[in-house]
C-alpha cells in the first residue's frame, strides 16, 4: 500500500522552505497516517531536495499531517536553479512513500 | 445594524490568472466584494523597478485588461473591488482605474489608492534578516522593501465609501478580512472573530484553488470541467463562519478535502499563522459539506496580532541563464546526458561568470532527484541553468546549448533559451509605527 491509497496530499512555498500536507481520506486512517509519515521518513523520501529540518504538525480534527521542509528549495523560490522552482511537484513525490509494514496497515 | 452576511468572490489568486471567471462572478454572483489578489512575494520587486524606469509603471501588467473586463458587471450589480493590482504603484494604478471607469461610463466612482507598505527607506544595513545574518550581508543589490500591511487601511477606505481599492504589498487574507471587518465592525481585538475571518480569507485567497484547481489527479481525484472552473465565493456571517460555494453551472468541485488542501497551503504552524490583523489559529477550523459544492467553514480562532510587521525585502542578485535540448528514441537518455557533460565542459571558461550552475534531463531527475532512468524512456529533455554575474553569461547558457544542433549528440532538436534577471527575496521585521499608511482618492463624477 502507498500513501497515495489513503491520503491526498498539497506542497506550497515561502522562501527556502516548503509545506507538504498529507491529508486522510477518511478520519479513521489518521492514526496510521500519524505512525507511518514521520519527518524522519520524509526527509528520506525527499533525500536530494530537502537540505534542512523537517518538522511536522498535526491536525487531527482535519485527519491531516502538516510537514515542513527547511531549505527544500534550492535557496527559495526566487533563485532557485530548479525547473520546478516552487517545489509544486513535491506533494505528489511524497505520495509514493510505501506503507507496506504490517504494523502500519490501516484499522479495519 | 450591520448585515446579516455578505459574499465575497475571489477574482484571482495570482497575477496571471484567468480573467473570465472573475467576470461570471461580478455579472452573476450577486457578489458585495470581489477581491484579486495578484501580488508574489517578488513580483513588487519587479514592479520597483518598473516604476523606477517609467514613474507611470509600477502596477500589475494586467490591471487594465482585468479591470476593463470586470468592472461593467461589477458597476451594474454595486460590487466593490478590492486588489492588491496596485503592487508598486497604487497611485498611478488608480489614475489607469479611473480612465477606464471614465471610458466604460460606468461612473460615479470613488478609486482609492493605498501607500505605505514601500519602507526601503527605513531599512538599515543591519537589521536582522528571518532568514539568518543581516540585510548587508545577503548576496546582491537591496532595490525594494515592502512591509506587509493589515486590514486597517482598507477598512478605512470602505468607511469613507471606495468603490475600487488598489493597494501594493498587503497580507492576502487580509483583503478579504477587511470587508468582514467594515462590514460587522468588528473590533481590532476580537482576535477570536479575526481568526476566523482570517481563515475565510486565506481559503479564498488562490481562488481556483479551493474550487477544484490544483487537485485533480485522475482515479484518484478526479474534478469536473477544470476547462471553466468556476472561481470561489464566500457568504460570510457576522461571526466569520462562512459557506463556500461557486456558481452553479462552472466547472471544478468544492468538498471538504478541496478545502482541506487549501487551509494547509503555504501554511507552516497551524496554531499561529501570523498575519498583520491577527496571529491566527487554524487547528480546530471545521470543515462540512452543506450541498454540493458548498462547505461550511467554522471554528477557526486566534490570538493577538504580531507585535511587528514582516517585511519582504527584494534583492537584484544576478541573471539566470537557461537553455534546453530534446533527445528521443533508443539511446536518449545516454545521449542527454553526453549533451549535458559537453555543457559542463566548456562552461568551465565561464567559470568566474556562474554563480551557480544545474544540469537536468527532464523526464528523468529534473525534479526528482534520486529518480533512476526507467529503461524504456522514449525521449528526455536536457537543461541547463545558471546564475550569473552579468547578462552577458546569462545568455551564454543558452548560445552554448543551441550550439549543440550542430556540435553535440545526433538528433537534438527544439533548443529553447531565455536569460532573466533573478531577483532573490529575504524577509525582516519592522516595528509598526514605522509604517505611514496613506489613502489617495481618484474621483470619478
Amino acid at each position: 500500500m502507498r500513501l497515495r491509497d489513503i491520503a491526498h496530499t498539497r506542497s506550497g512555498d515561502k522562501g527556502d522552505i516548503s509545506n507538504i500536507s498529507v491529508i486522510a481520506y477518511r478520519l479513521e486512517d489518521f492514526a496510521l497516517l500519524r505512525r507511518a509519515v514521520t519527518p524522519q521518513i520524509v526527509k528520506r523520501h525527499l533525500e536530494g531536495i530537502v537540505n534542512g529540518d523537517v518538522t511536522r504538525y498535526e491536525l487531527p480534527s482535519l485527519g491531516a499531517l502538516n510537514f515542513v521542509l527547511h531549505r527544500a528549495l534550492g535557496g527559495g523560490v526566487t533563485r532557485s536553479l530548479a525547473l520546478d522552482a516552487h517545489g509544486k511537484c513535491l506533494a505528489a513525490l511524497l505520495l509514493d512513500l510505501e506503507l507496506s509494514s504490517p504494523a502500519l496497515r490501516p484499522l479495519a | 445594524m450591520g448585515p446579516s452576511s455578505i459574499r465575497i468572490g475571489s477574482g484571482a489568486g495570482f497575477a496571471g490568472d484567468r480573467i473570465d471567471p472573475a467576470v461570471a462572478l461580478a455579472e452573476h454572483g450577486k457578489l458585495d466584494y470581489l477581491v484579486f489578489e495578484c501580488l508574489a512575494e517578488r513580483t513588487i520587486a519587479l514592479a520597483v523597478r518598473a516604476k523606477r524606469d517609467d514613474p507611470e509603471k509600477g502596477y500589475d501588467p494586467l490591471l487594465g485588461e482585468r479591470l476593463s473586463a470586470v468592472l461593467p458587471g461589477a458597476a451594474a450589480n454595486k460590487v466593490k473591488i478590492i486588489s492588491n493590482m496596485g503592487a508598486a504603484n497604487p497611485v498611478a494604478a488608480a489614475r489607469v482605474a479611473a480612465v477606464i471607469v471614465r471610458k466604460l461610463g460606468i461612473g460615479p466612482s470613488k478609486i482609492a489608492a493605498l501607500t505605505g507598505d514601500d519602507v526601503l527607506a527605513h531599512i538599515s544595513n543591519d537589521s536582522p534578516l528571518l532568514e539568518g545574518g543581516t540585510v548587508a550581508e545577503w548576496p546582491g543589490q537591496l532595490i525594494a522593501a515592502n512591509a506587509y500591511l493589515g486590514a486597517d487601511t482598507i477598512v478605512q477606505a470602505l468607511a469613507e465609501g471606495a468603490d475600487i481599492i488598489l493597494t501594493g504589498r498587503v497580507a492576502d487574507p487580509s483583503l478579504f478580512l477587511a470587508p468582514m471587518i467594515h462590514e460587522f465592525g468588528w473590533r481590532a481585538d476580537d482576535w477570536r472573530r479575526l481568526g476566523q475571518g482570517t481563515a475565510v480569507g486565506h481559503l479564498l485567497e488562490c481562488a481556483g484553488q479551493v474550487s477544484g484547481g490544483y487537485f485533480a489527479d485522475p482515479g484518484f481525484k478526479d474534478v469536473p470541467g477544470l476547462a471553466n472552473l468556476g472561481f470561489p465565493f464566500a457568504d460570510v456571517d457576522a461571526d466569520g463562519e462562512a459557506v463556500i460555494s461557486k456558481l452553479t453551472g462552472s466547472g471544478g468541485l468544492i468538498t471538504a478535502a478541496t478545502c482541506k488542501e487549501q487551509l494547509l497551503y503555504e501554511l507552516h504552524d497551524p496554531s499561529r499563522y501570523l498575519t498583520p490583523d491577527v496571529t491566527a489559529d487554524f487547528r480546530d477550523v471545521r470543515l462540512e459539506q452543506r450541498g454540493p459544492d458548498a462547505v461550511a467553514v467554522s471554528g477557526g480562532t486566534g490570538a493577538a496580532r504580531p507585535e511587528k510587521l514582516k517585511v519582504t525585502l527584494g534583492y537584484h542578485e544576478g541573471y539566470m541563464g537557461e537553455g534546453q535540448i530534446s533527445y528521443a528514441g533508443p539511446g536518449c537518455v545516454a545521449r542527454g546526458q553526453l549533451a549535458l557533460g559537453i555543457i559542463e565542459e566548456r562552461l568551465k571558461r565561464l567559470a568566474t561568470e556562474i554563480i551557480e550552475l544545474r544540469l537536468d534531463l527532464i523526464g528523468v531527475n529534473a525534479v526528482a532527484p534520486s529518480a533512476t532512468p526507467p529503461s524504456e524512456q522514449k525521449e528526455v529533455r536536457a537543461r541547463v541553468a545558471a546564475r550569473t554575474r552579468t547578462p552577458q553569461a546569462a545568455a551564454w547558457i543558452g548560445r552554448e546549448v543551441e550550439a549543440l544542433y550542430t556540435n553535440g549528440p545526433a538528433g537534438g532538436g527544439g533548443v529553447t533559451q531565455s536569460v532573466r534577471p533573478v531577483i532573490a527575496v529575504a524577509s525582516t521585521l519592522i516595528a509598526r509605527e514605522r509604517i505611514i499608511p496613506r489613502i489617495h482618492w481618484e474621483i470619478v463624477s
